[in-house]
């Protein structure tokens, strides 16, 4: 339970850092496409013998880094590039299944989390991989966050605009490697995005949001693991449904309390 | 010698068979306040992406501080203020931390900090959003955040401000303060100003030079004054509505 503590809280104060900056360039489901290119990782490193935290990571930022380029020279439409790498993703993680037998605990472990099981090297892996991820946004988020306000602005004002898209969608594939123990690929881009939606509603300021979006996935995560070993409940689903629920009560609270989000004062 | 802010020369761009600038010349010099006017589908966008380096033109240069766009390395020295509809309408952003975001080239990108307060302070005073510092972005009117915008040009130092179709949607008394922020920049900055609009009624009177775009080609480049004085009628239909042209060209 502790090790499983350790890798609710790495994630889930973690994936939020990186999914402010994609809610804000609504690539949102950009976890769910690169998640589903690392499930074919997975599939691959099963089939092969590889350790499968690193063939995922390889097929992420490689399919992270395609979906990139693609957007940016806008040969497809950004939600059109996420849609190629989603479906081809999932498919060739069920074609790579196929060919080593069939689906088994090891592959389900990877789709649907299993924080449970976390070993101490697996947990020393999410650590690495989630102090990586904070350490370089802590340190280009002003960069990162021109880029997000205007990119056009920033190409103008000489920031190296492309590499930091780069980046960022490094970050993502680094980051949906990271939590694949612990929400699954199928449900990594929640924990991205959902405290970022509640942090977005109470917060003042970008740098208010990004430590406000991390203190609320990092708390839904362990309240989630916390519910779901008191309750018999499968803990990878619990963590995103106590997200879901802490953005709800957001969303009806300021309501409430003050105009709706995107309303301007007269 | 000092090379002026802006010279083009010669400047042609076609988008497939269509040609959409045809030997566009003219020079800005240091400290004047110019407009770029024309009516829709004049070719003032796609002029302005070629001077910002965006775009390379089919002919002719663009020379910004006497280098090609692409490659001024001091990229601070332009200031540049996007149409405000580019920018992301419910951003979680402070008006402190938009107007930071113009600091972060000058100070090197990949550092961390907020920049020296003082230039942030002072660039938000000369706008009049000093007292928003800590607003949401979104939660100002469009001419507030405009302003802002013009702010976060403000806080590099530049010495080249462009603005593009600044007062787009904003109401008339904040086009009387955006036209106070401007005519300060020019007279006591003396910084060189481009604005390229086709609503000039806020700053008319302040222009320095009027540049007329139309299918392509300049067909005026003098003082406003001499507008009517060429022949050229100016069909305006209401307070601040769009320049528009007739007659000759």
């Amino acid at each position: 339970m502790q090790l499983a503590l350790v890798a609710a809280v790495v994630v889930g104060t973690s994936a939020p850092l990186v999914g402010t900056f994609l809610v804000q360039k609504r690539l949102s489901l950009m976890g769910d496409g690169i998640g589903h290119v690392a499930f074919a990782g997975v599939a691959a490193g099963l089939l092969t013998g590889v350790w499968p935290i690193w063939t995922a990571l390889l097929a992420a930022i490689g399919a992270a880094c395609a979906i990139e380029w693609l957007r940016s020279r806008g040969g497809a439409a950004g939600d059109l590039a996420l849609a190629v790498f989603f479906y081809a993703g999932l498919a060739g993680g069920v074609v790579l299944t196929g060919l080593g037998g069939s689906l088994d605990g090891g592959i389900l472990t990877y789709l649907f989390g299993s924080i449970l099981t976390v070993t101490p090297g697996d947990a020393v892996t999410i650590a690495v991989l989630g102090a990586l991820t904070a350490t370089v946004v802590a340190q280009l988020w002003r960069a990162l966050f021109s880029v997000v306000l205007d990119e056009e602005s920033a190409r103008v004002a000489g920031l190296p605009v492309d590499g930091l898209n780069l980046a960022l969608a490094t970050l993502t594939s680094v980051i949906v490697v990271a939590s694949m123990r612990v929400v699954g690929v199928l449900l990594v881009a929640a924990l991205m995005v959902l405290p970022v939606g509640t942090a977005q509603r109470v917060a003042r300021s970008f740098r208010g949001t990004l430590l406000a979006a991390s203190v609320v996935g990092g708390g839904s995560a362990v309240a989630g693991l916390v519910a779901a070993r008191l309750w018999g409940l499968a803990p990878g689903g619990t963590i995103v449904l106590v997200a879901s629920g802490v953005f709800l009560v957001a969303v009806v609270a300021r309501r409430r309390s003050g105009p709706l989000e995107g309303m301007r004062a007269p | 010698m000092t090379s002026p802010p802006l010279v083009a020369a010669g400047v042609s761009f076609s988008y497939g068979h269509g040609r959409v600038l045809d030997g566009v010349t003219f020079e800005v010099a240091t400290g004047e306040f110019v407009a770029l006017a024309g009516p829709n589908g004049s070719g003032k966008s796609t002029l302005l992406r070629i001077l910002l380096g965006q775009l390379r033109p089919a002919a002719g240069e663009v020379r910004i501080f006497g280098v090609a766009p692409r490659e001024l390395v001091e990229r601070w020295r332009i200031g540049y203020v996007p149409q405000r509809t580019e920018i992301v309408e419910d951003l979680p952003a402070s008006v402190r931390e938009v107007v930071a975001a113009g600091q972060v080239t000058r100070r090197g990108w990949w550092r961390r900090g907020l920049g020296d307060p003082a230039v942030l302070d002072g660039a938000m005073e000369a706008v009049g959003v000093a007292h928003l510092a800590g607003r949401r972005l979104s939660e100002l009117s469009g001419g507030e955040q405009q302003r802002v915008l013009i702010a976060k040009a403000l806080a590099s130092g530049p010495e080249l401000l462009i603005l593009d179709e600044p007062v787009a949607g904003v109401d008339a008394e904040s086009q009387g303060l955006f036209r106070d922020s401007l005519v300060w920049l020019a007279r006591e900055r003396h910084a060189t100003v481009l604005l390229v609009s086709h609503e000039l009624g806020a700053v008319a009177e302040d222009l320095d030079r009027l540049m007329v775009l139309k299918r392509g080609r300049i067909v005026f480049d003098d003082t406003p004054e001499q507008l009517t004085a060429t022949g050229v009628s100016l069909g305006v239909h209401a307070h601040d509505l769009p320049l528009w042209l007739e007659g000759p060209g």
